[in-house]
């Protein structure tokens, strides 16, 4: 490939799965659609890329991301993990709080922002804690953080639930001081001290200490009840139970300002694969029933959920090679989360490749305050596009990933969907399915100046 | 069969099997030499990672009898930052020829990632994991029952199941191994069984279960039952709010002497009374009802012996392992290769 | 018996039912006569097909000699557990062992069993007799001896002397331990296959 000023020509993309088109990206943003890309004054010496039978979507947005640095660079990096992003159609991901040392003061949000901006496979937007050291005691820094050139707007002690009421209303509170939003992950403590797997029928059988649904459901409940009383803004994590749909549709009937997120796992597996004690099928929350699976699905088609988050939460090998209650919960996910909500949303006619780019992109930057992702694929608009080949089908080996976790609960299934290239800022980190090159702020800021 | 993880996949024929040949096993018990040549070269290591030594005396005194060789490994550390981790002891048995792995864990489980991971390629044998399974015990208890349930028939046990045998177990079944062993084991066998516990103390799913579940422990009694057995409930329980205390739980859900009397008076004169121990006795168990003539709480201890040595000797001295064929065709396969190649 | 053809040859019968009936008599006579009398006779079969014939042989027995009650004299020995070759074979479950109430200590233990062919199943079953006593002499009694021993072991009394190729296979059926395909009672000796 020649040196081309960053200029890109997508002939003959579906967009979001409607008719094909053109797209061209010059200098970062999209230059001209439709018939007007190939009749533009930059379509000349631009890269054509050959998009017949691609789906053109905006890039994926991922809210919910461990990215594990600092601290945890045995199980991913900032490099290794937004690397795995780029491949699985991602532009953006949220990294989450619970590094070491958690990032709960600007200092280390500003790392993580650094760290992501160096390695210029998509946008790291990190995410504070909400309480210091995610110990549920005090408020972190949540202003500062916001203000820091890491600009967060989306706060969480994921991994561990705000638990504490009063906590929980005060950060609701505060963060309307500047559009922030709090991340919950409703989990009741008391109610699931020592919990395996999803309390049931599974459950009573292995012998494993139960999970119940209403540990998560009684959490969003109260949160829901304390974002309607201080008018906050109040997002769920990792939604995994169907009485947990319930209540959040329920909310937002009534207009209250919450939004939720579903992980593909949850959409696709159930604690059913917990009778082989394989950890690699051990996470937070953890699989439910097919109950629970059904109304995910219906909850995401219905927009009660609002987004897709991965939770892709990388673990060294010797973290699931192990007893099951001693392993690590989580599932790596950035890899094949466009592959699972195509099988279980689109494939099953629940919804459109449109309806894909809001859960996964559109709402997404919406919740974190993502001004430049996920936006429409039109003329003026930042470049942020992923092209995907929905007749692709592969076999999942975690071996071949780009993520240092190993811990695929999807390995040696057959899934459709590939992502054949990731635009990003109108650079390809991706093309033909592989990594090309990163992003790069000087050689874009050169490109603009010639 | 290779492994002996669970009763709940534990087929009727390979469950009759290995109670048949503990029949034949408990026979070398009234020998002038109580030891066979079977096992000999074999080595069985019994890997426990919780304190548990009347089994592991149990299954020594099995694989002794069969003239294996033993190693015991008391793997105390118990987790990963601590100790060793389950797959490097398991490595390290498979580098000293450990034939088969008798491994008693704190963890649900630990049996099933032994069997499935390819850390070592020894038979594995479930000594009690976690509060999932403990199929020995359940296959002793049921071989207790069996002599029990046969001797009233009249029959022979050699064969037998326990079809119609009515079969209370009562007790902390939420963190019990054995009762959720006991409760498919009895299922496949055909007896009827019924939980008695506090509703506290029963696990939600329960409901799944091929079982009947009762709160009430005089109601089962006078329904009518065959074997009554008892399971440890450890006082600690109380301080997690499972019950409000010992003296409630007794009264309500032990078996008392009022409730050794109330057998009596309900014409219930063949009904045993279990225990797999030890005994809380005053908590589960009054004294007179563990050392009544009812009680077969030694007979289990015998049986335990018996059942253990067909397990390791079904596990282990077969050249494929295969899955076992009905125990009469079986039988008579083996006796035309013994003419073919003999 | 070299000329056996690789045609898909029935099996040939080379005992039938007389046949087995008049080698145990005679087997039972040449017992009492090595034994100068009953006095201290033990028969004990090797399953499965071994014990029904030591059965047999205890009625023949007490039919010559009306001092012995054939139901006390004979037993079961069961030699699995002393096989050589457990790890090179399918499990098999164990039989019952079940000795005559007087016990086997001083007496003289006729074993019996259907067919010697290697050897090693006495070889185990002399294993298992010193495991329940010691008996003052231990004979062997076969039906059928087909030849190609592995081991320094002979029978004392044959029914049938068998010369055989390794690659045939020697069946004893038995009314007590089998059936034929269509329902009805066998006993007879078979040889099948061969090259």
């Amino acid at each position: 490939m020649a040196e081309n000023n960053g200029t890109y020509l997508i002939r003959g993309a579906s967009i979001l799965g409607a008719g094909a088109e053109d797209l061209l990206i010059s200098n970062g943003v999209i230059a001209a659609r439709g018939a007007a890309a190939a009749a533009h004054k930059d379509a000349h010496g631009a890269t054509v890329i050959e998009a017949a039978g691609l789906v053109a979507l905006p890039g994926m947005v991922d809210v919910h991301t461990h990215l594990r640095e600092p601290g945890r660079e045995d199980a991913e990096t900032v490099e290794t993990g937004t690397r795995a992003a780029a491949l699985g159609g991602f532009t953006a991901v949220h990294a989450m709080a619970n590094s070491n040392p958690v990032a709960d003061t600007a200092g280390v949000v500003e790392q993580v922002h650094s760290l992501g901006r160096a390695a210029g496979w998509v946008d790291v937007r990190p995410v504070g804690a909400v309480t210091v050291g995610l110990a549920g005691e005090q408020l972190a820094e949540l202003g500062a953080m916001a203000d820091s050139r890491a600009q967060v707007r989306m706060f969480s002690d994921d991994g561990l639930c705000v638990h504490d009421p009063v906590l929980m209303r005060r950060a609701l509170e505060y963060v309307k001081a500047f559009d922030g939003v709090v991340a919950q992950h409703a989990q009741e403590p008391r109610l699931t001290a020592g919990a395996q797997m999803n309390e049931g029928a599974v459950s009573a059988v292995l012998g494993l200490t139960g999970w119940p649904a209403v540990a998560e459901e009684s959490i969003i409940a109260r949160d829901v009840l304390l974002a309607q009383h201080v008018n906050s803004r109040l997002h769920v994590c990792h939604v995994s139970t169907a009485g947990s749909v319930e209540i959040i549709r329920w909310a937002k009937e009534r207009g209250i300002n919450v939004t939720a997120e579903v992980t593909p796992h949850h959409l696709l597996l159930t604690d059913d694969l917990v009778r082989s004690y394989n950890p690699v099928y051990k996470v937070n929350p953890p699989l439910r029933t097919d109950a629970d699976v059904q109304a995910l699905r219906a909850g995401l088609a219905d927009g009660t959920i609002d987004v897709v988050g991965t939770d892709h939460a990388p673990h060294p090998s010797e973290h699931k090679e192990c007893e099951w209650a001693q392993a690590a919960m989580g599932m790596t996910g950035l890899e094949t989360a466009l592959s699972v909500v195509q099988h279980t949303m689109i494939e099953t006619g629940l919804m459109t490749w449109a309806d894909f780019s809001r859960v996964t992109s559109t709402a997404a930057a919406q919740i974190g305050r993502v001004t430049d992702q996920g936006r429409p694929l039109d003329a003026g608009e930042p470049a942020n596009i992923i092209l995907v080949d929905p007749a692709a089908r592969w076999t999942v080996d975690p071996a071949k990933m780009a993520t240092m976790g190993r811990n695929s609960p999807f390995a040696g299934l057959e899934l459709p969907g590939q992502v054949v290239a990731t635009f990003y800022k109108g650079h390809p980190t991706v093309l033909d399915g592989k990594l090309n090159t990163p992003y790069r702020e000087s050689a874009a800021a050169a490109a603009g100046a010639s | 069969m290779k492994h002996l993880l669970s009763t709940e996949d534990l087929s009727l024929s390979n469950a009759i099997r290995i109670l048949d040949t503990a029949e034949e096993m408990a026979a070398v018990g009234d020998r002038e030499v109580k030891k066979l040549p079977a096992l000999r070269g074999r080595t069985v290591v019994n890997l426990f990672f919780e304190d548990s030594t009347r089994t592991r005396i149990s299954f020594e005194a099995a694989a002794k009898r069969l003239s294996a060789d033993v190693i015991n490994f008391a793997a105390k550390g118990s987790s990963v930052s601590k100790g060793e981790s389950l797959k490097d002891t398991a490595q390290t048995l498979a580098a000293m020829g450990a034939d088969a792995v008798v491994i008693r864990h704190w963890a649900s489980g630990a049996p099933h990632r032994l069997a499935a991971t390819d850390w070592i390629d020894a038979a594995v044998i479930n000594a009690g994991d976690g509060t999932h399974e403990h199929p020995t015990q359940a296959l002793l208890d049921a071989f207790t029952m069996r002599r029990h349930w046969s001797k009233l028939a009249g029959s022979a046990s050699i064969g037998a199941d326990l079809k119609g045998m009515r079969v209370a177990i009562a007790g902390d079944v939420l963190h019990s191994r054995v009762a959720r062993s006991n409760v498919w084991l009895l299922r496949t066998l055909g007896a009827e069984v019924t939980l008695v516990a506090p509703p506290t103390l029963l696990p939600i799913g329960v409901e799944h279960w091929p079982c009947k579940v009762s709160y009430n422990m005089d109601d089962t009694l006078a329904h009518g039952v065959d074997a009554v057995m008892m399971l440890r409930v450890q006082g600690e329980r109380m301080n997690a709010s499972f019950f409000p205390s010992t003296r409630e739980y007794s009264r309500r859900w032990g078996f008392d002497d009022n409730r050794l009397r109330a057998l009596d008076s309900l014409g219930l004169k063949d009904t045993i009374i279990m225990h797999p121990g030890p005994m809380n006795r005053g908590l589960e168990i009054s004294s007179a009802a563990a050392d009544s003539p009812r009680s077969t709480v030694l007979a289990q201890v015998r049986n335990g012996v018996s059942v253990r040595m067909a397990t390791l000797y079904l596990l282990l001295s077969g050249e494929t392992r295969e899955p076992a064929a009905t125990p009469g065709t079986a039988a008579s396969n083996a006796a035309h290769s013994t003419k073919e190649s003999n | 018996m070299t000329s056996v053809t690789n045609a898909p040859v029935p099996a040939r019968v080379v005992l039938n039912q007389a046949d087995i009936d008049r080698a145990l008599t005679r087997i039972a006579h040449e017992i009492l006569e090595a034994n100068k009398g009953s006095k201290d006779l033990v028969l004990l079969g090797i399953p499965r097909r071994g014990y029904p014939l030591a059965v047999r042989l205890a009625h023949k027995i007490a039919a010559a000699d009306p001092t012995v009650d054939a139901n006390a004299i004979v037993g079961q020995l069961d030699v699995t557990m002393f096989r050589d070759d457990l790890s090179h074979q399918p499990t098999r479950p164990p039989y019952p062992t079940q000795l005559p109430r007087t016990g086997i200590d001083n007496k003289v233990v006729v074993l019996i069993d259907d067919v010697l062919y290697s050897g090693r199943t006495i070889r185990a079953a002399l294993d298992a007799i010193i495991d329940f006593g010691r008996p003052r002499i231990v004979r062997l009694a076969v039906l059928i001896d087909r030849g190609h021993r592995e081991l320094p072991i002979r029978a004392d009394h044959v029914g049938k002397n068998l010369p055989t190729s390794s690659t045939e296979k020697v069946r004893v059926r038995l009314e007590e331990t089998d059936t034929a395909a269509d329902g009805s009672v066998v006993n007879e000796v078979v040889i099948e296959g061969g090259a």
